[in-house]
């Protein structure tokens, strides 16, 4: 009784905060986000109060098996999340890629221009997607592992309600045209600082299951995990280090300027690449390959070589993202060294993912989950190669500024980011929900050629486009003046835009067959279907084409 | 504690721990990537003694290549000046109404010209430099101020009504609906004149009433039949080509408001050689006119261009 009350006057605080600040709010915006607030803190209050139990009764929405032996509940609410705001991010980013190519369809409206929706899709892939895989799967995999149910059941829902407030928050936000103006850093201070508590939350949740495992050992998938989470807050930290011109506004001015700025906006850019996207993915790989392959993982030794390797370079190689502006020589050649040594230890972690197959390459063959997640492998190595490959200074000069860098991130983003996840979404729903099977594993199959042939168009056109247009700027003629204009380089580009578009769809509709198929299975049917086999083979047609002389 | 086995599809022996099924191998570390890791360590390990690498208290390690992106950056450019300065020196040398005389040298000037024409005019103009709403064609044989190279020169030397350019080109058509110069029912006759003489309406009495609006008001500036005045800059209203539009809407507010289209003065922005280029580079377009015959000669007939 006097924990309730406890947290009731807590969210009661919170409410009241909340209604203050939206009634001396000066700006539109800052009251619209204050009310947003308050209406979540209003909802928590009235759940504490009722002592209705929010597990029983999205169980029911959800259709969830009865709570086994592991803490589950808020997994599953994690991978509908996931699915939901997977689809919100590929959609913003297929409308955009629209934009780019016919801008009428900015349709003179502030609200959806390309300002306004770039922001929103790189936020809802990489923080409402990719973030609500993380904190998902670090659930499961850390029960799992550690043998050992959630630490603090009440804070594990509060990171996940607390983590979707935020996403709201943001993307109401951006729309509103409420940012900072970083890039990936754009939510205002107060969202910060909302996210910092929730993220402080996870931490706990994580750590302390960690702390109370029966397992003698910490499963390597758990310290990619634990490391993404420990540098993600730091980074957030420090690189939202603002002042609030006003505490009941939305704007804020960062603590560093200049130069100095650009660097801690670049630190904290290329380590959400590298902890968000890198780190916490392996964590994701390191225990969804092995499982769906059923094999023992490749090689013990390389998985600490690798990932103390990678932690250690990682940090250091933001300042490639400023080469040839006006930061310090030096700190350009310490960012491009710290790239290049950062190829074999990013390497380290597809060597480990893919090796683990040996013995069951078949899998490729007669399993999509496994193909999927071997893809999203080939995709990491492929990328991981490219971006040291672009941090060396001299392909620098071409690239920068380009849609190379577009297409860079898209072959990562889609292909191993995306790719891994749908794995590891394929192998929870059955298990989370206690159903035999998928309902179609045909239906796998079909996403997974949507998709790669949706990244193939991505990236190729992305190529084509960056070159050309790298080439295009620095073109001189014979007598020594520029060739082009800026505005002959993006009419050349145009039809590189609609097939990046194109490659956009066939992305978001490898998703939908996903939606359909996970659906389905939740609600617990199967679809009647020859199973996947190998190719049919004919002895009787494998000849020569031509004819041998007799 | 281990649990050490011999995995058989591999043969390699595992290191004994197991989580929720999951097993590792003792595989040592592929020779061909550490050899890789080390080669990139080394090739940084080099790359950071010849670059400037190293902060230190006051300056960072300069590097034994003594490199640095400003001295690389002056040296392109210097080498670049240097390749066009024998060309540059000769245009400047030469003033700009002599230039057609060099054919060699004229083509240089108006390649020049095309590329600081794509970094300082397509904004207004348009790549093409075919000109938009408010801005003009550069393209065509009509002149605001005068299609000849000085006269092209004069203009994007000083800027057209631009502050703080006194040899500026300057005119100033009244605002006459605004202004209570004529009534509402004047301006649209006078428009209905205007769309006349420019062959889009069939006379009617409200042109008719128009044309006597018109010779009070407009002919001193766009002249008796609406032939325009270059001298002043007044644009020539009888043929099919406007600046701002010859539909009855745009015409009427046009009339009403007037209109005060403004160029800088690329005379205090560019070089004079660069602006001599551009001159020479508008002139080729292909509306260009030859140089006045005589200081007294009348209008000049346009002329193509020499190229």
């Amino acid at each position: 009784m006097e924990q309730v009350l406890m947290r009731a006057g807590l969210w009661f605080g919170a409410l009241v905060l909340a209604v203050v600040a939206c009634a001396l709010a000066v700006d539109q915006g800052f009251a619209i986000h204050m009310a947003i607030f308050g209406i979540a803190a209003a909802i928590a209050l009235w759940v504490t109060i009722s002592g209705k139990s929010v597990d029983n009764a999205v169980r029911g929405v959800l259709r969830m098996p009865d709570p086994g032996r592991y803490d589950d509940d808020v997994i599953r609410w994690g991978v509908i999340a996931t699915v939901f705001w997977g689809i919100a991010g590929f959609a913003a980013g297929l409308w955009i890629a629209l934009e780019l190519t016919w801008p009428q369809l900015n349709l003179g409206l502030e609200w959806i221009n390309f300002g306004r929706l770039r922001p929103l899709h790189t936020s809802a892939v990489i923080f409402a997607f990719g973030g609500n895989a993380l904190i998902a799967t670090s659930f499961y995999v850390v029960q799992r592992t550690c043998r050992a149910r959630l630490a603090f059941p009440g804070l594990a829902r509060f990171v996940f309600w607390g983590y979707q407030l935020f996403i709201v928050i943001a993307a109401t936000g951006y729309l509103l045209g409420i940012t900072q103006g970083k890039e990936y850093a754009e939510p205002e201070w107060y969202t910060d600082l909302w996210l910092t508590i929730v993220w402080v939350a996870y931490l706990a949740v994580f750590v302390g299951t960690i702390v109370k495992r029966s397992e003698p050992h910490i499963y390597v998938a758990n310290w990619f995990y634990l490391s993404f989470i420990l540098t993600v807050a730091m980074l957030h930290i420090v690189n939202n280090l603002n002042i609030p011109v006003s505490l009941f506004g939305s704007r804020s001015y960062p603590i560093f300027a200049g130069v100095q700025g650009a660097l801690v906006e670049w630190w904290y850019g290329h380590n959400a690449v590298g902890f968000f996207l890198t780190a916490g993915f392996l964590g994701m790989m390191y225990y969804f390959v092995p499982k769906q392959a059923e094999r023992p993982v490749y090689s013990y030794r390389l998985s600490i070589i690798h990932f103390w390797a990678l932690i250690f370079l990682y940090i250091w190689a933001g300042p490639h993202h400023l080469h040839y502006t006006a930061l310090p020589d030096w700190a350009q050649t310490l960012g491009m060294v710290f790239s290049v040594m950062l190829w074999m230890p990013s390497w380290g972690g597809m060597i480990n993912g893919l090796m683990t197959l040996n013995g069951a390459w078949d899998k490729i063959r007669t399993d999509p989950i496994m193909r999927m997640l071997v893809m999203s492998l080939a995709f990491y190595g492929m990328s991981t190669f490219e971006g040291p490959m672009m941090s060396v200074k001299s392909v620098n000069s071409l690239s920068h500024y380009t849609d190379w860098t577009i297409g860079h991130v898209h072959s990562g983003a889609l292909g191993w980011n995306g790719m891994v996840t749908f794995g590891a979404l394929y192998y929870l729903v059955p298990r989370l929900w206690n159903r035999e099977r998928l309902y179609s594993l045909r239906m796998v199959n079909w996403h997974f050629w949507c998709a790669t042939l949706g990244i193939v168009f991505y990236a190729a056109s992305m190529w084509v486009a960056g070159i050309t247009q790298g080439l295009m700027w620095r073109e001189y003629g014979p007598d020594g003046y520029l060739v082009n204009s800026f505005a002959e380089t993006v009419a050349a580009l145009h039809p590189m835009y609609a097939l990046r578009a194109f490659g956009g769809l066939l992305y978001l509709s490898g998703a939908v067959i996903m939606v359909i198929n996970i659906t389905k299975t939740i609600l617990g049917q199967y679809r009647n279907e020859a199973p996947m086999h190998d190719a049919a083979f004919d002895p009787e047609k494998d000849r020569p084409i031509v004819a041998q002389p007799a | 504690m281990a649990d050490k086995r011999i995995d058989e599809p591999t043969g390699v022996e595992t290191v004994g721990h197991e989580w929720d099924g999951i097993e590792e191998l003792n595989t040592p570390l592929p020779r061909w990537w550490l050899w890789t890791f080390y080669a990139t360590i080394v090739f940084a390990v080099g790359y950071v003694v010849v670059y400037p690498a190293i902060p230190g208290r006051h300056a960072a390690t300069a590097g034994t290549a003594g490199w640095t992106s400003r001295g690389a950056l002056a040296k392109d450019l210097k080498a670049a000046d240097a390749a066009r300065a024998q060309t540059r020196a000769a245009i400047a040398a030469t003033p700009v109404e002599k230039l057609a005389d060099n054919p060699q040298l004229l083509r240089a000037a108006i390649e020049g010209g095309a590329a600081a024409f794509k970094q300082n005019c397509v904004q207004c103009h348009g790549s093409g430099a075919a000109g938009s709403k408010g801005y003009p064609n550069l393209n065509d044989d009509d002149w605001l101020w005068g299609g000849d190279i000085a006269t092209i020169h004069q203009t994007l030397e000083h800027g057209i009504r631009y502050p703080g350019d006194e040899q500026t080109r300057s005119s100033q058509m009244p605002a006459f609906g605004r202004d209570g110069i004529l009534t509402p029912a004047q301006v649209q006759d006078v428009v209905s004149h205007v769309r006349v003489i420019s062959g889009q309406e069939k006379a009617s009495a409200s042109s008719t009433r128009g044309a006597q609006v018109f010779a009070d008001n407009c002919s001193v500036c766009h002249g008796a039949n609406g032939e325009g005045n270059r001298t002043v800059g007044a644009p020539r209203l009888n043929d099919k080509i406007w600046l701002y539009g010859g539909d009855r809407a745009t015409l009427t507010e046009t009339v009403t408001y007037a209109r005060q289209g403004v160029m800088p003065a690329w005379g205090q922005r560019l070089d004079p050689v660069t602006v001599k280029m551009l001159a020479a580079y508008v002139h080729s377009r292909g509306g260009g006119e030859a140089l006045p015959a005589a200081p007294a000669a009348a209008a000049p007939a346009p002329v193509p261009a020499t190229r």
